[in-house]
């Protein structure tokens, strides 16, 4: 299951574990759930702590240095001791490792006692595990509801049905679902011509541009659920805006980033699907393409969960060759020049209140948003504040953390309502399902507006 | 290619963000990179200039004085007094901080029952001075077990303040857990969120001044942990301060620390008005040098290595504590750019057997020249668009003298002027 290991090989702050740290073996077999790697550098300072969003509104949590580092300690002492279910309320924001002054990795000693949690102690007939897991596997039910999207979208939001999922399985009637687009991303993708149409759209923009036609550029996009079913028209900007720049563009093979399973505990699930993103993605990889993502959980996850929790052949490659998309366009084109250079007019010329998503903030990305379109002529943009939005992909649906979750998003709603513009702008998708619930605002994501500047 | 600037500073501590700040304030292009948050959130928040002599003398009365005195390879001489004064207003252009209308050190009852000299404190700390000859309560929470209120009050006693001081326990309102997280009282107090109180619910605020009420006698100023709003902490101390009936201040607490984040939050928000880029998360590994000229450094993320370049480079990374200086049995190290850091070569050498002695450890760290530039064994620059600022820098013990925050931004303010200039 988790195959425990040491969190990175270069770790500036590991004063205890040094570099040829071995984790102990301390149960009898060791496939099983380990939280060691990294709590031995934890001194309980507690810092973790003021960063947990849930802490901050939930009187029953723990937060998370007793989530991680605490319960290995009472795991240690007390060989009864079971993980406490409070874990479940930890929502997976992950802002608890950027505070940690030692390196622990706080959330994956929460991702691993979260999957202990549900794999030994949770009863797998509670309805709570039954709409976790469905909520979890986003993907399928998209993938069902993709092929009668007119159908879906009604029924998800029809008052009855809604009321009968909240009695009957615990999922909020308060939200709005997302809607599924009429065509796919991978449909557009198809229909398009795929990577064909591609290469020869990056070699017209590598004349263009004055580079050798056959220049070696080129990206594996991996678009995530959310893309694909609900909000093609994010993928399409990624792909026209790469191609804009020169980069060709394959849509590999491709599941669920895991993310919704990682919160959940369903590590089982989440390791199906990681195979067989870390499978086509490291083949990609081995011919010389970088792993792009447009979803900040989805970066995320390859980049940093899967290495931390599963021992899958080539995912160490994977994940030091995955980027964000706009961090890859910022480290290896002049794009600050280009933007400055442009502007932009018509449907996108407005006001941004701009969101960083926890999982943008963890990557080190929380700014670079901000600090591109602020050059843009047409366009202002404001960011809304640190606070998380409160959603944290299905945490936000529970009926029991909906009040919670709107608790938290609270000090966003006001930042976003104080800032000048009325259009929010975010590169998560549940978060910016949450910053339309709470403001009625329309959404944007960064790609559609870099789309509206850079191609014409 | 890379993400490029003028000027990139590494670290956000108080001796970045003042550098950074300065640098763009000169008109460069900067960018701050940070491994963590700023450490600025385990501090207390209070911002010291020189509380005691190198020699333990003290407290001092007027730190630009007292620093005319110091040993010649004190950070403060590298850059002089003036430029100490001038770096503060700076300071205090950015932050609601008081204390800068006199040269004189505040005296600030810490929540230890200590009194520190202070240079700057925050607004909510301004009811609590100890030259202030009017009476105090100090407010304990039952299970805020790391500030005892009568036990400081005794404390405050002992050390011969002018007034009398009392310290009372009390439970904070409402059903909290008894570990709660200092940001749900803060949260709870910024929104007066509901509490309830023996079957009725209220509001945070409210139900808090009546626990006090009822044990308050007439003291004019009431003393709380620094637990009293984040966002709106000026709205929650106004509202105790009219339900009360007597003045309010927050004492300094250790980590983690409200002020402290506070201090951090207003300091990030000028730099984000000065202009500048930063990003926090991900620590820099390595880099490259053309001769002693830095080119590029790398930050990585998880195996994936950024490049980030600059024509000038400041490196505030801390000290011992902050993982700038770093040390293993055989010898002392700066990881990111490995400055040479001059330390006995035994490394009994390296510490005093009295467990408060003097210390060699606590004054560990690079030489510089004048311009902030870290020397080699042979007093050679080790590179030339290369500056220090901060805890990473030698020749002081921040600890012994409570020279920490002013040194951090002395030094910083010099660095990313001189970066600024530079890279023009």
């Amino acid at each position: 299951m988790s195959d425990a290991q040491s969190p990175t090989d270069f770790d500036p702050v590991e004063p205890n574990t040094g570099h040829d740290f071995e984790p102990v073996d301390v149960f009898p077999d060791s496939n099983d759930f380990d939280l060691r790697p990294g709590a031995d550098s934890c001194f309980k300072c507690s810092v973790c702590d003021t960063n947990c969003p849930v802490a901050e509104v939930d009187d029953d949590f723990p937060g998370p240095k007793f989530q991680g580092p605490e319960q290995w300690r009472l795991k240690q002492t007390d060989d009864d001791y079971e993980i406490d279910d409070s874990v479940m309320s930890c929502s997976n924001c992950m802002r608890c490792d950027n505070a940690c002054p030692s390196g622990v990795p706080l959330s994956q000693m929460h991702n691993t006692a979260r999957g202990e949690y549900v794999e030994e102690q949770m009863d797998k007939l509670s309805i709570e595990y039954v709409r976790n897991r469905i909520l979890a596997n986003y993907r399928t039910s998209a993938t069902i509801a993709s092929k009668v999207p007119g159908l879906a979208n009604w029924g998800m939001n029809f008052g009855p049905a809604r009321w009968l999922m909240e009695k009957t399985l615990g999922v909020t009637k308060e939200r709005e679902f997302p809607e599924f687009a009429s065509e796919t991303f991978r449909e557009w993708w198809t229909a398009r011509g795929g990577a064909d149409a591609s290469r020869r759209n990056a070699q017209e923009s590598r004349e263009r541009m004055g580079l050798d036609r056959n220049a070696d550029k080129k990206v594996a996009y991996f678009h995530g659920c959310y893309s694909n079913y609900n909000s093609p028209n994010v993928g399409q900007a990624m792909v026209r805006v790469f191609e804009h720049y020169g980069y060709e563009v394959v849509a590999p093979e491709q599941k669920c980033s895991g993310t919704p399973m990682f919160a959940n505990g369903m590590l089982k699930d989440a390791r199906r699907h990681a195979e067989v993103n870390v499978s086509s993605m490291s083949d990609l990889v081995d011919q010389g393409y970088d792993a792009i993502a447009s979803c900040t959980s989805c970066s995320m996850a390859l980049r940093q969960e899967y290495p931390e929790l599963f021992d899958i052949e080539g995912i160490e490659k994977v994940a030091s060759n995955t980027f964000e998309s706009l961090e890859y366009l910022r480290i290896h084109e002049d794009i600050q020049e280009d933007i400055q250079e442009t502007d932009v007019s018509g449907e996108l010329a407005e006001e941004f209140a701009y969101h960083a998503p926890c999982h943008a903030r963890n990557q080190g990305l929380e700014r670079q948003s901000v600090e591109l379109f602020r050059d843009l002529d047409g366009v202002g943009i404001e960011d809304v504040g640190e606070s998380c939005s409160g959603i944290s992909g299905t945490y936000g649906w529970k009926e029991e953390k909906y009040e919670k979750s709107m608790e938290i998003g609270e000090e966003m709603f006001e930042h976003m309502e104080h800032a000048e513009g009325d259009v929010g702008m975010t590169e998560c998708p549940t978060c910016a399902s949450q910053m339309e619930h709470g403001t009625g605002y329309e959404i944007r994501h960064p790609l559609e507006l870099l789309e509206a500047a850079l191609v014409k | 290619m890379a993400i490029n600037s003028d000027v990139l500073v590494i670290g956000g501590g108080l001796a970045g963000l003042t550098s950074a700040l300065k640098a763009a304030r000169e008109g460069a292009d900067v960018r701050l990179v940070s491994y963590k948050q700023s450490s600025l959130r385990h501090a207390s928040g209070l911002v010291d200039l020189l509380g005691y002599t190198p020699d333990g003398e003290g407290p001092v009365t007027d730190p630009y004085a007292a620093m005319a005195d110091l040993h010649d390879a004190h950070p403060y001489q590298t850059v002089g007094v003036e430029t100490v004064r001038e770096s503060m207003s700076m300071f205090d252009e950015v932050t609601d901080y008081r204390g800068d209308h006199t040269d004189t050190n505040a005296l600030v009852p810490t929540h230890g029952g200590t009194v520190k000299p202070t240079a700057r404190y925050p607004t909510g700390a301004a009811a609590g001075l100890a030259s202030d000859d009017r009476d105090v309560l100090l407010v304990g929470i039952e299970a805020m077990v790391d500030f005892d209120a009568p036990h400081a009050a005794a404390h405050l006693e002992a050390a011969g303040v002018p007034f009398d001081v009392r310290g009372e326990t009390i439970k904070f309102p409402g059903d909290l857990q008894a570990d709660a997280k200092i940001t749900r009282y803060a949260k709870l107090l910024d929104n007066n969120g509901e509490v309830a109180v023996r079957g009725r619910k209220k509001g945070a605020r409210d139900a808090l001044a009546e626990r006090v009420n009822t044990v308050r006698e007439n003291e004019a100023r009431v003393g709380f942990p620094a637990i009293l709003g984040d966002a709106h902490t000026d709205g929650v101390r106004a509202a105790l301060e009219e339900k009360i009936g007597a003045d309010v201040f927050e004492v300094p607490m250790g980590p983690p620390s409200l002020p402290g984040l506070r201090l951090e939050d207003a300091l990030f928000e000028a730099l984000d008005e000065s202009g500048a880029s930063f990003e926090t998360g991900n620590p820099v590994v390595d880099f490259d040098a053309d001769g002693d000229t830095i080119e590029t450094v790398y930050i990585e993320k998880n195996g994936a290595r950024i490049p980030n370049s600059a024509d000038q480079y400041v490196l505030a990374t801390g000290g011992l504590v902050g993982k700038g200086i770093e040390s293993d049995r055989e010898s002392v190290k700066e990881p990111v750019f490995d400055c040479h850091i001059e330390h006995g070569e035994d490394r009994y050498d390296w510490f005093d057997g009295d467990v408060f002695g003097d210390h060699a450890f606590a004054s560990f760290g690079v030489e510089t020249d004048e311009t902030l530039r870290p020397l080699t064994a042979d007093d050679a620059v080790e590179f030339e668009n290369l500056r220090a600022a901060g805890s990473v820098l030698g020749g002081y013990d921040f600890a012994a003298e409570k020279s920490g925050s002013g040194v951090s931004i002395a030094t910083g303010y010099v660095a990313g002027e001189n970066a600024a200039a530079e890279a023009r």
